[in-house]
């Protein structure tokens, strides 16, 4: 009989990554259009900026990104382990509960019910499904793993395990909590160790859930669209375990200058810059993948996504040890240069290369050999990059007026400026902001209906399963 | 020992595994085995077209 691999699920998972993608990136437009407009939305509760922002972080890092993270991952592990996915029924149940846990929040985060942690406002009894299917996706990722037909472990499924590892220890320590009704739980931990536990969940689940699983992507997505292998194999060991080693201390610099021990600022501060070397180790590395190969870039606009999604993942962990430095942070910590460094990561970065990666599967899970237009992808990748340096630009210089007019004080000790004229002085890089969103949100609307047409194109078919050629099934 | 003793080594092992995860990954000898990993997302035709032939059960 012949064996095959599963693409339902990839398939399934790589749609809703779409849809979701559109979904969170509009309602980040919409709470920006908010900063500009304020009373746009007459003082409805459940459309207000505090209620729905959290809706916006977690559709597009657990809805888009986790909808993407498990697409690739399962695509990647069956094509380099030439197997098929351990496990149809608890995959597709991986698929059900991951659209179960984004229509809770859905429902529960404009009613105001949040446990009041970023990036896991979700309360106990979606953190408890959410659980339940990681652990089915790792029994899943890691059965598939274990059934392999070939020698070694491909370096793309070292990050996705790392990732998907990493985080169920992050979600199940961060989300203990003593529940109190249906809807209300209070944490377990008290005063700056809850704290300290929120920034290494929060930061982590930067460096793992929004950078190792995605490097898992880079490893496979790059060799594959450039054809030619990673630049350095022995780089990406290296590069993967300096990851692995200094990635779960750099939390702190999220807590500089507040009750935390001094100390442990510094630790995080040293660990934040050390990181920089593994960092650019693998941006490295996958630019260096097209050395010989640069004329691809000319003409493959997903070629593009990739390269530009490495560029900006260069950047951002540059500015990120450089933020996380005492003095930097001291200018930069609560203004929108934050804001603007995180999506520099998010736009540039994480969606930037989830969208090379879903244009490089979608033709192929409806048997085709390129998107229906190869064009429009160009058009996209110029709208997300035009997109993303308006909205970081923006950004960069609020941020930076915002710290600078905070901190001026006059002669006597008095401060220079009021609250407001700081926000004042924000306003037109605000709706620069709201602009560069919504030539990003555009291009994902151009991309939804490439996708369409590409999946109902006359030639299209639907594939649940792909053949392994025989020639790897058994080798 | 106590626990600051503990955790001191345990920061010099961590540092110390890495040095030699550093060592073993340039030792000439992962050489060959890492570069037959490095092509094995190639060697792996994911085309449409191809998985066609491939389930027609002729092989090329």
């Amino acid at each position: 009989m012949q064996e095959t691999y599963n693409y339902k699920v990839v398939r399934q998972f790589a749609v809703m990554s779409v849809v979701w993608g559109i979904v969170g990136m509009a309602m980040g437009v919409f709470i920006a259009a908010q900063l500009v407009w304020p009373d746009m939305t007459y003082g409805i509760e459940w459309m207000s900026y505090g209620r729905l922002r959290p809706l916006h972080t977690n559709t597009v890092i657990f809805a888009f990104g986790g909808c993407a993270l498990f697409a690739s991952s399962y695509y990647i592990v069956q094509r380099t382990c030439h197997t098929r996915i351990f496990s149809d029924s608890l995959a597709a149940f991986t698929f059900w509960g991951w659209q179960a846990v984004i229509v809770a929040a859905a429902i529960t985060l404009p009613q105001g019910i949040t446990s009041g942690k970023e990036y896991a406002e979700l309360e106990w009894p979606i953190d408890i499904l959410i659980a339940v299917v990681w652990i089915s996706y790792a029994v899943v990722f890691f059965g598939t793993l274990v059934k392999r037909k070939t020698p070694h472990i491909y370096v793309a499924n070292w990050f996705f395990g790392a990732f998907i590892l990493t985080v169920a220890l992050l979600h199940i320590v961060q989300s203990m909590a003593m529940p109190a009704g249906l809807f209300k739980s209070y944490s377990a931990y008290a005063g700056v160790q809850d704290a300290m536990i929120q920034w290494w969940y929060g930061h982590n689940a930067v460096g793992f859930f929004l950078t190792a699983g995605f490097l898992g992507m880079m490893y496979y997505f790059v060799p594959k669209q450039a054809n030619r292998p990673i630049y350095s194999y022995r780089l990406s060991v290296v590069h993967f375990w300096g990851l692995i080693f200094t990635y779960m201390w750099a939390g702190p610099h999220h807590l500089h200058y507040t009750a935390l021990p001094d100390w442990t600022q510094s630790l995080g501060m040293v660990f934040s810059l050390i990181l920089l070397a593994p960092s650019w180790g693998g941006m490295v590395n996958g630019i260096m993948t097209l050395s010989g190969a640069w004329d691809k870039l000319r003409t493959d606009p997903i070629l593009k996504f990739l390269v530009t999604s490495l560029s900006f993942y260069g950047m951002s962990t540059f500015e990120g040890p450089m933020m996380a430095i005492k003095t930097v942070n001291a200018l930069s910590h609560y203004t929108d240069w934050t804001v603007g460094h995180v999506h520099s990561g998010a736009l540039g970065w994480v969606a930037m290369i989830s969208i090379g990666a879903l244009y490089y599967l979608i033709p192929r899970m409806f048997g085709r050999e390129a998107m229906w237009s190869v064009r429009l992808i160009n058009v996209h990748f110029w709208l997300a990059t035009i997109g993303v340096v308006l909205y970081i630009a923006a950004m960069w210089i609020a941020g930076v007026a915002e710290g600078l007019m905070w901190r001026a004080t006059n002669a006597d000790g008095t401060l220079t400026y009021s609250f407001a004229e700081a926000v004042k002085a924000t306003y037109p890089f605000l709706f620069i902001r709201f602009m560069g969103g919504v030539l990003y949100v555009t291009g994902m609307l151009l991309m939804a209906y490439n996708v369409f047409r590409t999946a109902t194109a006359g030639d299209a078919r639907v594939y649940n399963d792909a053949p392994i050629p025989a020639t790897l099934a058994h080798a | 020992m106590d626990l600051v003793d503990f955790r001191s080594l345990f920061t010099v092992l961590a540092f110390a595994s890495f040095m030699g995860i550093v060592w073993w990954a340039w030792s000439s000898r992962r050489e060959e085995s890492f570069s037959q990993a490095a092509r094995v997302p190639l060697e792996d035709d994911d085309r449409p077209a191809v998985r066609a032939r491939a389930g027609s059960n002729t092989e090329d």
